[in-house]
């Protein structure tokens, strides 16, 4: 049983349609790549998702025991929240609270949550630390860790590495691959990198306000409009393959996530 | 000095500005993190431009100042944050907007029926003798209200805070926690407002907060430390004012600034010392 269904959505502002006839489906286990330039409607598809935009015309079904306030949602940061004076546990307990409904405080069973998911992305020796103190892909982290504090079941990331410099990006794709492994966590993913989409991903949806392409990603490269999308921006600067940027790393560059 | 001290609480007026004094303070500086936080500081100026407006028209219509000030005040909040959430005039822009707005009615209303005299001044720069009894009940009652919602929803508030966006998606009604707080700074605003005056009001809500944030490293301590500044500075700068018979609320203010600055400082001195260690 699909955990999202998607049927015919289209999603409008004042009355201009953002997202038209996208249909599409996530089974367990998926990792869905939303593809497509800015103004594609990529992030009204993903409000939609995460019920916060209610569709035009079209409906969008949760199956699987899967909740539309369940969704493990990593947003993009936000200026304000750059220098925000919050420890890490507080950050990552907030993402208990989609289970708390009007009780005002946490559990210890929230608590040992939260500290279960720090310790599974290797943030566990941050807990008590500023949150405006870490690096960007630290920050990264501790925002995965708060979405899956929301969710049993599926990841939403908008734009998870932007900001990001290559080593941590390559460095929070592979935690991403495994978190999706060995919890069985599945992932849709809003992104730019369409290379990075490609590689990870086992779905491909292509977004131009309509649907361009919704399939699998063989079915992707092999596509017309998979192969023109991929070698126009292969060369396209700041698209580069993540790999040939891992090998560029200088001996002296940390470990953005201060993880070895 | 211990005898000038004990003599100050033999005034009933200056017991009075004590308590509300310190309550407002409190609920301020409470609210204050989350405000500065979200980036709505000079919602609390605005609102406070409003108060003087209807504080205007309150006295031009010889009715009690509150019962005509709150609901005016309440609604200006609300229609700011409806405004600076989703409009085509933007935030600041709407905040200067109803502010000079409000302060031109109130200006044009006193000049048409008491003259410019004291009273503008009163209600612009405070006034230690203006809190009534009703006053300290009300007081009483909102702090206990801030006190015990801030409680309740603290995690909450925490939340919405720091992500308005995932605190919504995760089903926490965001827009709700949003008008509470704009109701609750709506009401510590007017009534504050007299003692402080118009103009200085806002600045209990935006300096305790950020002095503490100066120091502190995670939200409980940034808001508890925020409650402790602002009690304290409002203690010391009222003590001030009466043994130098200086205005009350510019006093709070400037002891509020000197240990804005003592806090940062100190925080440029300890980031210098981890860098050479």
């Amino acid at each position: 049983m699909p955990l999202i269904t998607c049927r015919n959505a289209t999603f409008a502002y004042e009355g201009i349609a953002a997202v038209r006839d996208v249909s599409f489906e996530v089974t367990r286990g998926d990792f869905l790549c939303i593809v497509g330039e800015n103004g594609s409607g990529k992030s009204t598809l993903m409000k939609g998702l995460l019920g916060l935009h209610a569709p035009q015309s079209g409906t969008i079904e949760f199956g699987g025991g899967l909740r539309p306030t369940g969704i493990g949602y990593l947003p993009q940061q936000s200026a304000a929240q750059k220098d925000f004076p919050a420890n890490v546990r507080e950050v990552v307990l907030s993402g208990r609270l989609s289970s708390r409904g009007l009780r005002p405080f946490y559990t210890s069973f929230d608590r040992s949550e939260a500290e279960r998911h720090m310790e599974e992305l290797g943030i566990a020796r941050l807990a008590n630390r500023s949150y405006r103190e870490l690096s960007g892909g630290q920050q990264q982290r501790v925002l995965l860790a708060r979405a899956l504090c929301a969710t049993e079941s599926l990841l939403l990331l908008d734009e998870p590495v932007a900001g990001l410099d290559p080593v941590a990006t390559a460095d929070l794709y592979r935690l991403i691959e495994t978190i999706r492994k060995e919890q069985g966590v599945t992932i849709i993913m809003v992104s730019h990198d369409i290379r990075a989409a490609v590689q990870y991903g086992s779905h491909i949806l292509h977004m131009h306000t309509t649907q361009l392409f919704y399939g699998t990603t063989a079915e992707y490269t092999s596509s017309p409009i998979g192969a023109r999308f991929l070698t126009d921006t292969v060369h396209a600067p700041g698209n580069a393959p993540i790999k040939e940027n891992v090998s560029e790393k200088k001996g002296g560059v940390e470990n953005a996530c201060g993880i070895g | 000095m211990l005898a000038v001290l004990g003599e100050m609480f033999t005034y009933t007026f200056m017991i009075r500005a004590i308590i509300v004094g310190l309550l407002v303070s409190l609920c301020a500086a409470l609210l204050g993190v989350s405000l500065v936080l979200k980036r709505y500081s000079m919602i609390g100026d605005g609102l406070s431009h409003v108060g003087f407006g209807s504080l205007a028209i309150a006295t031009a219509l010889h009715a009690a100042p509150l019962l005509v000030s709150i609901p005016i005040v309440v609604l200006a909040a609300f229609l700011l944050l409806r405004l600076s959430s989703s409009s085509k005039i933007k935030g600041d822009a709407a905040i200067a907007l109803i502010s000079t707005s409000s302060l031109a009615i109130g200006v044009v209303v006193i000049s048409m029926t008491t003259g410019m005299n004291t009273d503008v001044c009163n209600y612009l720069f405070g006034s230690i003798l203006a809190m009534s009894k009703a006053d300290v009940y009300l007081s009483i009652a909102l702090g206990a209200c801030v006190l015990i919602l801030f409680v309740l929803f603290y995690h909450k508030i925490l939340a919405v805070t720091f992500d308005e966006t995932f605190a919504r998606a995760t089903g926490v009604p965001a827009g709700a926690y949003n008008m509470l707080i704009a109701l609750l700074t709506a009401l510590t605003i007017t009534l504050g407002m007299r003692m402080m005056g118009a103009l200085l009001i806002s600045s209990l809500i935006v300096i305790p907060a950020l002095t503490s944030m100066r120091l502190c490293k995670s939200f409980k301590t940034v808001t508890i430390m925020s409650a402790i500044v602002s009690a304290v500075c409002f203690y010391i700068g009222i003590v001030w004012s009466y043994l130098k018979a200086t205005p009350t609320g510019a006093s709070v203010v400037l002891v509020n600034i000197a240990l804005f600055l003592v806090f940062s400082g100190t925080s440029i001195y300890i980031a210098r010392r981890k860098v050479s260690a």
